[in-house]
């Protein structure tokens, strides 16, 4: 498969960085847990009651791709183990599903919009997960999206739902709004100066969780975090997105003038390191996947403070998930070693530079 | 108390984990548990989940409700999960789960949401009672306007169907709706 195929099949609309504040902003999600009144969570019905669930899911899902409606025109319906081990994990790379999702493939499925901003999980934690995921810093477009697919699907579902604690989950964690919204941001000015752990600690101190690029139990790589809320009981969806909205606008802030004065104070340090990155980048034989995502956070701070130009910034979301162990695996057509993986990805990357490379 | 991992300064923070269903308790002081910290991958703590959270945070509350020997011998009628499963999963069983335990998982909403009341989104087909009290304060706001214009004629409608739907949220009272 050429490169532009590969860019062309496997870019999720969220990694066009075309978003607002897309320069710390990588992307918004909203994600509602809901399940079908009088049947067992997943975690706790057999495996014939999880069918049923799954056909009962699956009969909505492939009524609302052929209703027409606008929002799932071109959506598929697909079912996790019917799918190929590589193309689960390519799922879990693009943030789609979890990474729990796949790892027991039996009796699940999922739903994915033309352009993969729509992606609902079915049997997951919940019966149903509905996600929506946009570029840059979107988060009330995202509910709004997410609450219109919930409407399609309640429209022909039961819900377990009760007037006291709202929308029943699984976990009580999530009982009431059944909402997690969530950011993910690139803080590499935060990161240089030391600032980040006082970050995720003032976080926390406002009842948000601070993760890492790969969600739960995922280290943070690439001076990535993802903000969430925790609390979804006790207050309204909107309430929730407008929190995490205006935390992350302090942020924001925050990560831009901390650029500008690295870039004011620091200018000759920062574009050595980051004309460094660029180099190590295009000219690198062998690539580890830490190395990468570390010289290509260098190289977006680079596009954003306009030391690099010509380079578009989606090169950065794009290589950061492309680069992944699956879609290596996709791109080269059989499995790799980890040693042959890190050849690939040198390769992968110096070949998307020379499509879209420097104008000096 | 001295911190246990530098045994110099004093412990102030208590960290409670939970490692394959054993509880580990420390008593560290600052400097030591932020070095363990970042220890663990920059500041992400490789395990930390969330039900791992709410298994430490279940089993911090011993002496309150949640740790009562009669709690742990609670079994959920309806999916017949063992309340002590969940403490250790953080995972419930079905939705009856929150009736059956209600009493036990009170404090766990009051420590993680801080309320135990939802106010969000009320989905059309199960919203039940709370969608037809909605739509009684709809009713309500164009009768007002209605009688502001002088439409007594539309006015009295209103006033019936705002009626009709008060008996039926007064009937399903008497069930004892959920």
């Amino acid at each position: 498969m050429s490169l532009k195929d590969m860019i062309r099949r496997h870019i999720s609309g969220w990694m066009n960085m075309d978003g607002p504040e897309s320069d710390v902003v990588l992307s918004s999600r909203v994600r509602l847990a809901r399940n079908l009144k009088g049947r067992k969570f997943p975690n706790r019905a057999s495996e014939a009651e999880n069918l049923e669930a799954l056909a009962e899911i699956e009969q909505v899902a492939r009524g609302l791709i052929e209703s027409g409606s606008l929002l799932l025109r071109g959506a598929r319906w697909v079912r996790v183990d019917q799918l190929q081990p590589i193309d689960r994990q390519i799922l879990v790379e693009k943030h789609l599903v979890s990474p729990q999702f796949v790892q027991e493939p039996a009796n699940r499925g999922v739903l994915l919009s033309a352009d993969e901003t729509v992606s609902t999980m079915a049997n997951e934690e919940d019966h149903l997960r509905i996600q929506t995921i946009h570029a840059g810093l979107r988060l009330g477009d995202a509910l709004d999206l997410a609450s219109q697919i919930d409407d399609m699907f309640e429209a022909s579902l039961d819900y377990e739902y009760s007037e006291r604690l709202g929308y029943i989950t699984s976990c009580p964690t999530n009982v009431g709004t059944g909402m997690r919204a969530s950011v993910m941001l690139h803080l590499p000015a935060l990161a240089m100066t030391n600032r980040l752990s006082g970050v995720v600690q003032a976080v926390s101190r406002v009842g948000m969780a601070v993760r890492g690029l790969y969600g739960e139990g995922t280290e943070s790589v690439g001076n990535i975090l993802q903000l969430s809320n925790q609390v979804s009981l006790g207050c309204s969806e909107e309430e929730i997105s407008d929190n995490l909205s205006s935390l992350t606008r302090q942020l924001i802030d925050q990560e831009r003038s901390t650029r500008e004065a690295l870039a004011r104070d620091l200018r000759r340090q920062l574009e050595d390191r980051v004309h460094r990155a660029y180099g190590t980048l295009t000219n690198a034989r062998i690539l580890s996947s830490q190395e990468a995502i570390g010289l290509l956070s260098d190289v977006k701070l680079g596009i954003d403070l306009g030391m690099l130009g010509g380079l578009d910034s989606s090169v950065f979301t794009e290589l950061l998930i492309l680069t992944r162990p699956a879609h290596l695996q996709k791109f080269i057509g059989r499995e790799l070693t980890p040693e042959e993986r890190d050849v690939c990805r040198a390769d992968l990357v110096r070949e998307r530079f020379r499509i879209d490379g420097l104008k000096e | 108390m001295l911190c246990e991992e530098c045994k110099s300064r004093p412990a102030s923070v208590h960290v409670t984990k939970i490692v394959n269903n054993q509880k580990v308790q420390q008593y560290l002081c600052k400097e030591c548990a932020r070095a363990k910290w970042e220890d663990m991958g920059f500041f992400m703590q490789p395990h930390l989940s969330v039900q791992s959270l709410l298994s430490g945070l279940l089993s911090g509350m011993e002496g309150t409700q949640v740790g009562t020997s009669a709690s742990a011998q609670l079994t959920c009628r309806s999916c017949g999960l063992p309340f002590s499963e969940f403490t250790r999963t953080g995972f419930l069983g079905c939705g009856e789960c929150y009736n059956q335990f209600n009493d036990e998982l009170r404090p766990i909403y009051k420590r993680i949401h801080g309320d135990y009341e939802h106010k969000g989104k009320v989905p059309v087909r199960a919203g039940g009672r709370a969608h037809v009290t909605r739509k009684i304060d709809m009713l309500r706001k164009e009768l007002q306007e209605c009688v502001a214009r002088e439409d007594y004629e539309r006015a009295a409608e209103l006033r019936d169907r705002i009626r009709a739907l008060q008996e039926e949220l007064a009937s399903s009272d008497g069930n004892g709706g959920s």
